[in-house]
C-alpha cells in the first residue's frame, strides 16, 4: 500500500496542487474570490454543462455498442479472434490529429456516410460522440469481457433448468455478477471522455469548448493560471462526484464469484441467433473501427512503390536528427518502463485494496487512484515543471519522468481491471492456504495469481498501448535527436509538404503495427498452465 | 499492511527514486560547464553539421529540449524561470514577446553580429536578440483559380468579395498561431475599432474556421497533399509564405513550379527571437550559443530547416524560396506593446463574434 500511496503523493497530487497553489495563492493570500468569479460566467457554465452531457452520452453510447463486442469476445470462438482483440485496441495508440483524419474519411466530406446518404457529420456532435466509441470501444471489451470469459457459464444453465427464461437468466446471474465491471468501464470511459480534448477540437471545430480546452488555453495561450487553477478544482470536484458515486453503487456489489478459466467458457456459436450477434459485432468493428483505420493506411501506401515508408529511413528531412524511424525503439523503450511501473504499483494497490482487513482510509484511496484519468494532462505537466525541479526529484530533464507520468494513467487501468476479479475471489481459499501454512506472498501466487493473471494481461496490454500513444507528456523531454512515434507523426503534420504528409500517415500504420503486435505478444504469454479452480 | 510487506514498499520506492536521481544527475550535465542547453518549442531544427561545428568550435556540448508549441514553451519557461530548464530560449515570438520581457525571462546580453541584423528586425534593449522571420499569408491553390478563370486574391479586402465566397479556411485565434497572426493582421489593416466590421463581413462570406494549421492545411485546403486525398474544397487557407517552397521541396518528383501560391497582400510579419534565461547556470555558453545563432552558417542552415527567413545581411537563402515563397513585400506589422495590450481582449471578442 505504501508503493502506491507515495507514487500518487509525489507524481500526482502534489505537482497538481503545486500549480494549484501558484495560480490562487498570490501576494500571500488565497484568492477564493476567483472561484466565485469564474463560475459566474456564463461561458464557463455554458462549457461545464457540455463537457459533462457529452461525457454521459459518449459513455452511455459505448456501453449499448461494445458490451454485445464484449459478450462476442468473452464467450465465441471463431478465427482472426486474438487478432482482432488487439486490432480494438489499436485506436487508443494513435494521436488524436490522426484520429481526426481517419474520421474525416469516414464522416466528412465525401467520406463513407456522405457516399452513402449524403451526410456530413463532421462539426457536429455526432462525430465527437462517434470517435468517443471508436476510442473507448476496446475499454468495454477489456474490462468487462475480461471478467465475462471467467464467469462459469453452468450458473446460468443451472438457472435455465430450474426454468428461467434465457433474458432472466442473465438478467438475474449474469448481469449482476457482471455489474462492477461494466461500472467500472463506464466510469473509465467517462473520465477519458470528460478530459477529452483533441477530439472535440478536431472533429467537432472549434465552436465546441471542453473544461480541458479551456484549461488548456488558459494555461498555454492567455496564461492566466489562476482561471486554470479555479478550472482544475472544478474538474476535480466534478471527477471526485462521480467517483463517489461509482463507489457507492459498485460497493454494494462485489461479491465472491465462481470464476473459471477463460479457454473453457469460449465454443464455436451455436444457431441463427448467436451467428446473428457475431455477424452484427463484426459489422460495427468493421465499419466504425476498422475502415477509419484503413483510410490512414491506404494514405500511406499512396506513393509508388513504398515511397512514404523508404523516406522514413532518410534523416535529411530536416525534421529530425534522426531517421523518423528510430522513433519506433523510442516508443518501445517508453512503453516497455511506463508497463512494469503502471503494473507493479498498479498490482500493489490492486493487491492491498482486496484485504479483507482494508479499513475506510484504502478503500478510500480506490476511488483517488482514478483521478489522474480525470485530471488536465497540462495541469499535470505544469505541475510536474515547477514541483520536480530540485533534489532529490529534479526528475525534469529525465527520461524516467516520460513513463513515470504514462504510468498515472497506466496504473487505474491496472486497477480497474484487476480488483473486479480479485473481489470475486472466494477468500475461504485464501485462508485455507494460510491455514496450511503458506506466507502470504504464497497465498497470493498460488490463489491470486492463477485468476488475476488474465486480468494482469490485459491490463498490462492497455497500459502498453497508453504509453505508446501517449503525447503530453513525451513533449516536455522530447528532444530532437529522440522523438517517440506520436511526437514524430505531429511534427511530420506540421509542416507543408507531400512528403512530410505521406511519411506522418507511413508511421501511423507502423504504431498501429507496433501496437497490435505487442498486444498481441503479451497475449501469448499466457503460460498454458489452465488454472485448475 | 504487515512489516514484510512494508519494508518490501520502502526499498521498492527507494529503488524507484534512487535510480531517478541516478539518471538525473548523469543527464543535468547544465551543472558542469561543458554543456549549453537549449530550450524551445518543438519547430526548433538545425542541421547535424551546423550543429556539430559549434560543438567542435566552442568545445561545448549542446542539448535541446523542446518543450510543447511556441506559447506553451514560452509559458513554461515563465513558469520555471527561478530555476531555469536550460541556458538559452530560442522561439518567442513578436506576439509573446511583450509577456516574456515583463516577466523578466531573460537577462541582458548583445550578442557578437548584432550589427549585422537588418534594420527592421531590432529591437530596443538587450534582452533579446531576433533570429529569424516569416509571414503569415493567404496561400492558394493554383489549380482551383486556373480551372475556375478566377484571379486569386491578392488583398484582405478581396477576401469578403462575393467571388472568393466559400473559399477561405482559417485557424482559430485562441489556440492557432497562424489564426491569430491573421487576426493581427487585419487588425492592423483595418484598426483597432475596424477590424470586428471586416470580420462580420468575412464571415458573411463563408469563412470556414478549424482549430489548428495542420487540420486547415491537410484536410481543408484543395492545394495540399492531405487536402487533395481528403477531396478539400476549400482553394484558400492561412499559412505561411514558406508553405509553397515546402510543396515544392517535399514533393518527389520535384514539380516545375509550386502548386500553391502566396496572395502577397494578406500578410502578417513574425519575427522570432532567442535570448539568455536570467538565472541560467551556464551563461557564458549560452552568450556563445546566441552568438552562434546570428553566423551566416546558422543563419543559412534555417530556411530549409524551420522553414523561415534569416535576419542578417548578406545571409543567403535557398532558390526555391526566392522563386516560389519570397518574402512578403509590404506585410502588416505590429509593436509588441500593442499586441500584450490588446491581444486577449480581441481574441475574446473575435470568439463571440465568429465562433458562436
Amino acid at each position: 500500500m505504501a508503493v502506491p500511496v507515495a507514487f500518487f503523493a509525489v507524481f500526482f497530487a502534489y505537482p497538481v496542487a503545486a500549480i494549484v497553489e501558484r495560480g490562487l495563492h498570490t501576494d500571500g493570500t488565497w484568492q477564493f474570490g476567483r472561484i466565485l468569479d469564474v463560475l459566474t460566467q456564463s461561458d464557463i457554465r455554458h462549457v461545464l454543462w457540455f463537457t459533462t452531457w457529452q461525457a454521459l452520452v459518449s459513455t452511455a453510447l459505448t456501453l449499448l455498442v461494445a458490451l454485445p463486442g464484449a459478450y462476442v469476445f468473452a464467450r465465441f470462438d471463431f478465427p482472426g479472434k486474438q487478432i482482432l482483440r488487439a486490432v480494438v485496441t489499436v485506436p487508443f495508440v494513435l494521436p488524436t490529429v490522426v484520429v481526426g483524419t481517419a474520421f474525416l474519411a469516414l464522416v466528412g466530406r465525401g467520406g463513407l456516410t456522405d457516399d452513402l446518404w449524403g451526410v456530413r457529420l463532421d462539426t457536429t456532435v455526432w462525430a465527437i460522440l462517434l470517435a468517443h466509441v471508436f476510442f473507448n470501444y476496446a475499454v468495454v471489451v477489456r474490462t468487462v469481457g475480461g471478467l465475462w470469459a471467467q464467469l462459469d457459464p453452468r450458473q446460468e444453465e443451472a438457472a435455465r433448468m430450474l426454468g428461467a427464461s434465457r433474458l432472466t437468466a442473465w438478467r438475474t446471474v449474469t448481469l449482476p455478477a457482471l455489474g462492477p465491471a461494466v461500472a467500472a468501464a463506464a466510469l473509465m470511459v467517462f473520465l477519458f471522455t470528460f478530459t477529452s480534448f483533441g477530439v472535440v477540437q478536431i472533429l467537432g471545430g472549434p465552436t465546441f469548448s471542453t473544461l480541458e480546452v479551456e484549461i488548456y488555453r488558459q494555461t498555454s495561450e492567455i496564461f492566466d493560471l489562476s482561471t486554470a487553477a479555479v478550472l482544475t478544482i472544478i474538474q476535480f470536484v466534478a471527477v471526485g462526484a462521480v467517483l463517489a458515486l461509482h463507489a457507492w453503487t459498485v460497493r454494494r456489489r462485489e461479491t465472491a464469484l465462481r470464476l473459471v478459466d477463460a479457454s473453457v467458457t469460449a465454443r464455436r456459436p451455436r444457431g441463427a441467433g448467436e451467428w446473428g450477434l457475431l455477424a452484427g459485432v463484426l459489422a460495427v468493428i468493421a465499419v466504425l473501427l476498422v475502415l477509419p483505420l484503413a483510410v490512414l493506411v491506404q494514405r500511406s501506401l499512396d506513393a509508388p512503390d513504398f515511397g512514404y515508408y523508404r523516406a522514413l529511413t532518410h534523416s535529411d528531412g530536416g525534421v529530425f536528427l534522426v531517421a523518423p524511424i528510430e522513433a519506433v525503439g523510442n516508443s518501445l523503450e517508453y512503453a516497455l518502463a511506463a508497463t512494469a511501473i503502471a503494473v507493479l504499483i498498479g498490482g500493489l494497490a490492486a493487491a492491498a485494496l482486496t484485504r479483507r482487513d482494508a479499513g475506510r482510509f484504502v478503500r478510500g484511496f480506490d476511488a483517488l487512484l482514478m483521478l489522474p484519468l480525470g485530471v488536465s494532462a497540462v495541469t499535470v505537466g505544469f505541475g510536474f515543471l515547477i514541483s520536480l525541479d530540485e533534489p532529490p526529484l529534479d526528475l525534469r530533464q529525465s527520461w524516467i519522468l516520460v513513463p513515470l507520468a504514462q504510468a498515472l494513467v497506466g496504473v487505474p487501468f491496472v486497477v480497474r481491471t484487476m480488483l473486479p476479479v480479485l473481489r470475486a475471489v472466494d477468500h475461504r481459499l485464501r485462508e485455507a492456504a494460510a491455514v496450511l501454512g503458506a506466507p502470504p506472498w504464497r497465498v497470493w501466487r498460488e490463489v491470486d495469481l492463477p485468476m488475476v493473471r488474465r486480468a494482469l494481461l490485459i491490463a498490462a496490454g492497455f497500459a502498453f498501448a497508453v504509453s505508446l500513444g501517449e503525447f503530453g507528456a513525451t513533449v516536455f523531454i522530447a528532444r530532437p535527436d529522440n522523438p517517440t512515434l506520436p511526437v514524430a507523426v505531429a511534427r511530420l503534420l506540421g509542416r507543408a509538404g507531400d512528403l512530410n504528409y505521406g511519411q506522418a500517415m507511413a508511421l501511423s500504420t507502423i504504431l498501429m503495427i507496433v501496437c497490435a503486435v505487442a498486444l498481441l505478444v503479451l497475449e501469448r504469454l499466457r503460460t498454458d498452465r489452465t488454472g485448475e479452480f | 499492511m504487515n512489516n514484510k510487506k512494508l519494508f518490501a514498499a520502502v526499498v521498492g520506492l527507494g529503488l524507484v527514486t534512487l535510480s531517478a536521481c541516478g539518471s538525473s544527475s548523469s543527464d543535468s550535465g547544465s551543472t558542469g560547464s561543458k554543456t549549453v542547453t537549449l530550450v524551445s518549442h518543438d519547430s526548433w531544427a538545425v542541421s547535424k553539421g551546423v550543429l556539430s561545428d559549434f560543438e567542435k568550435k566552442s568545445g561545448y556540448k549542446v542539448k535541446v529540449l523542446e518543450d510543447g508549441d511556441a506559447g506553451q514553451a514560452v509559458n513554461k519557461a515563465i513558469l520555471t524561470k527561478d530555476n531555469p530548464q536550460g541556458d538559452v530560449f530560442f522561439g518567442v515570438d513578436n506576439t509573446l514577446l511583450s509577456r516574456a520581457l515583463d516577466n523578466g525571462l531573460f537577462q541582458s546580453y548583445e550578442a557578437k553580429g548584432a550589427d549585422t541584423i537588418k534594420a527592421g528586425y531590432r529591437v530596443d534593449g538587450d534582452k533579446v536578440t531576433p533570429i529569424d522571420t516569416g509571414d503569415i499569408c493567404v496561400n492558394y491553390d493554383k489549380a482551383y483559380f486556373t480551372e475556375h478563370k478566377l484571379q486569386p486574391p491578392t488583398s484582405y479586402d478581396d477576401l469578403i468579395k462575393p467571388a472568393y465566397k466559400n473559399l477561405l479556411v482559417t485557424e482559430n485565434a485562441s489556440t492557432s498561431s497562424p489564426g491569430l497572426g491573421f487576426l493581427l493582421g487585419s487588425a492592423a489593416e483595418y484598426g483597432d475599432d475596424g477590424w470586428q466590421g471586416y470580420w462580420k463581413k468575412l464571415k458573411a462570406n463563408g469563412v470556414k474556421v478549424v482549430d489548428g494549421w495542420e487540420q486547415a492545411y491537410n484536410e481543408e485546403f484543395s492545394g495540399s497533399a492531405g487536402g487533395k486525398k481528403a477531396k478539400a474544397d476549400r482553394p484558400l487557407v492561412v499559412s505561411y509564405a514558406s508553405s509553397p517552397p515546402a510543396e515544392v521541396i517535399y514533393a518527389d518528383p520535384k514539380p516545375k513550379t509550386a502548386p500553391t501560391g502566396v496572395a502577397d497582400g494578406t500578410c502578417f510579419r513574425q519575427i522570432e527571437y532567442a535570448g539568455l534565461l536570467s538565472n541560467a547556470k551556464n551563461s557564458k555558453g549560452g552568450k556563445a550559443f546566441l552568438d552562434f545563432l546570428l553566423t551566416k552558417e546558422f543563419q543559412q542552415d534555417m530556411p530549409l530547416n524551420m522553414f523561415v527567413y534569416p535576419v542578417v545581411e548578406g545571409a543567403q537563402v535557398p532558390a526555391e524560396f526566392t522563386e516560389y515563397g519570397p518574402q512578403a513585400k509590404d506585410p502588416e506589422t505590429m509593436d509588441p506593446a500593442k499586441i500584450a495590450e490588446h491581444r486577449d481582449d480581441w481574441v475574446k471578442s473575435w470568439t463571440s463574434l465568429v465562433l458562436k
